[in-house]
């Protein structure tokens, strides 16, 4: 008996917390509608899982683009499959505005400073393509780091090749 | 076998030296190589008076000469006795041992004033060469040794001593993943006394010494873009010279402080650049669609060789700078970059592949004779020591950066690793 009562009460406070919990969400609903609906209809429609509605609504397929370009050694040419990935990322880039940053980087063979102007060339080279797909010069920005921040420090084929890479930021 | 064995015994004594100063310094030597005829040398402990020193002088001065791999230095578990002055020298005890020169010298410490006397004795000869007196109320232990270091190496060499220099390097820590910290560091160039002058989340490269060794000037990313800052060591004072869109990198002074050379990517691809230091006023000294890049300065301060790579591979070239001609200096092999300029103006030392290893190697100008100087992989950084004897490199072993120095006729090899850092771009201070 007095283990049903007590639940019993406590359902009661739970619904009642619910009631007042609703109440204050339509009012603060009310109150800021106007100012939210544009940003909050697509985001929901589009994430409906998603715990902040003010997401912007092509977050979700940028990340299925590719963002890092790899290149052989001592080169600064495009694979085939960088150009590919680079149509898909020029197509999202017509679409919106914002700088973008491309990030050039070498492996640690041969000298520093060689590398900057290694990893350099190599992000010009995806900014020249990008701006070949339409994306304006004025909103991209060559920064190269040379052999300084590898991704891997193995010193074999497979650390190297992970290092020789353009990033898209 | 004989000279094997003796070779190790110097590597034992140097080692028991580094242990004894390891609290203070975080590069120690390793002798890795030495030389066929090395001038066999005894250092007797230095006898004392008064307050006990911090440190062991005759210790360090043994350090200073193994470190030229141009002497053997005996082990105090040889001698025969422990002399203290030129009558209690016994030359047929020191030449039954081999040995040819003999150091002794005394010290006393009282009311913070310091005496330091040595002599040196050629044992063959049986006279002094050589005798100095020194009083010092600075408590300057480690530049003291290296003081007496110098007369020795003069002496005995006829070259000039750089014991008493200094080098900058870099020492990165962390991974990847968990981001990694660099720090600028100078240091003795025995690796002794080291201390951070920069810190930064964000690579630092390129440290270069200012002729007078008061200022260093370096390569910074701390803005997340390169940037070239010149900072003097004793205050940390410090201005940023550029912070042009694209490369700012590979800063150079001229032999008469008054210039820095540079590269510069703002006019779309890197050129070298020479900076007229009181003005920052900017020439362009290179015109080519290709990298051109790690300019250093002949002697004469009258032109630049660089690393280019306009004829398809990376290769040494000079810059006449008044009429600014250009000629290829390097032919052999299809890597070579970052040169030095030897004091001569005639040769230089350089980065260059060979069968895919990228080694150090010294290079005359106009013969174009080559001598591969290291045989370890993925050595750079190549900074030549002020008297020209020796240079220091940054090399890879046991999977971590580490500094090596390398005599300039190659026979001679030492590593300086560094328990826990990778540590890279090493930059020898002129002598001050």
């Amino acid at each position: 008996m007095i283990t049903s009562h007590a639940i019993t009460s406590s359902l009661k406070n739970i619904i009642l917390l619910a009631l007042f919990g609703s109440l204050l969400t339509a009012c603060a609903s009310n109150s800021t509608q106007d100012q939210d609906a544009d940003i909050q209809e697509p985001a929901v429609v589009a994430t409906p899982i998603d715990q902040a509605p003010t997401e912007v609504v092509d977050e979700p397929i940028a990340d299925l683009l590719e963002t890092v370009f790899y290149f052989d050694f001592d080169q600064s040419t495009l694979k085939a499959a960088t150009r590919a990935a680079l149509d898909a990322q020029a197509a999202r880039l017509r679409t919106t505005d914002g700088s973008v940053r491309l990030e050039g980087h070498a492996d640690e063979r041969g000298t520093r400073e060689y590398n900057l102007a290694l990893g350099e060339r190599r992000a010009k080279a995806v900014a020249d393509y990008l701006a070949i797909q339409g994306v304006s010069r004025a909103r991209m920005e060559v920064v190269s780091y040379g052999e300084e921040r590898p991704i891997s420090l193995r010193s074999d084929d497979n650390g190297w090749s992970l290092n020789r890479r353009v990033e898209l930021k | 076998m004989r000279l094997a064995v003796v070779l190790r015994s110097v590597v034992l004594f140097i080692g028991a030296v580094a242990l004894a100063v390891s609290s203070y310094a975080d590069l120690t030597i390793e002798i890795t190589e030495g030389v066929d005829n090395p001038t066999k040398i005894a250092i007797v402990p230095f006898m004392h008076r008064g307050k006990p020193l911090e440190a062991d002088l005759a210790a360090i001065i043994a350090a200073d000469l193994a470190r030229t791999g141009q002497f053997q230095v005996l082990p105090r578990s040889g001698m025969l006795g422990l002399p203290r002055s030129e009558d209690e020298v016994f030359y047929r005890d020191w030449r039954s041992l081999g040995v040819e020169y003999l150091l002794i010298g005394r010290t006393s410490l009282q009311n913070q004033r310091l005496e330091l006397a040595f002599d040196l004795f050629d044992v063959h000869r049986q006279q002094r060469v050589l005798g100095q007196r020194h009083a010092n109320t600075v408590l300057e232990l480690r530049g003291l040794a290296h003081g007496v270091s110098d007369s020795v190496y003069e002496k005995l060499t006829g070259i000039e001593g750089v014991f008493a220099t200094r080098m900058a390097y870099v020492s990165v820590n962390g991974d990847p993943t968990s981001g990694r910290s660099h720090r600028l560091i100078v240091a003795d160039a025995d690796g002794a006394r080291p201390r951070e002058i920069l810190k930064s989340d964000e690579p630092i490269l390129s440290p270069d010494w200012s002729p007078d060794g008061r200022h260093i000037a370096y390569v910074s990313f701390e803005t997340n873009r390169p940037a070239i800052y010149r900072q003097e060591i004793a205050s940390g004072i410090r201005q940023q010279l550029t912070a042009f869109r694209g490369l700012n990198g590979a800063p150079a002074w001229s032999p008469d402080g008054q210039r820095m050379a540079m590269v510069l990517s703002r006019d779309g691809n890197p050129e070298i650049y020479v900076m007229e230091l009181a003005t920052e006023k900017l020439t362009r000294i290179t015109n080519h669609y290709a990298i051109d890049t790690e300019p250093d300065w002949t002697p004469d301060g009258r032109s630049l060789v660089f690393t280019s790579d306009r004829g398809g591979k990376p290769q040494i070239y000079q810059v006449a700078l008044d009429s600014g001609a250009v000629r290829r200096l390097t032919h052999r092999g299809s890597y070579n970059a970052a040169a030095q300029v030897l004091a001569d103006g005639k040769s230089m030392v350089m980065v260059h592949r060979d069968n895919g290893a990228y080694h150090i190697a010294w290079q005359e100008f106009d013969t174009e004779r080559l001598i591969v100087l290291t045989r370890s992989d993925l050595d750079e950084s190549p900074s030549i020591a002020p008297n020209g004897s020796m240079l220091l490199f940054a090399t890879k072993y046991k999977q971590r950066g580490v500094l090596a120095a390398v005599a300039l006729d190659g026979g001679f090899k030492y590593r300086l690793p560094s328990p826990n850092s990778d540590v890279q771009e090493p930059a020898w201070s002129p002598k001050m």
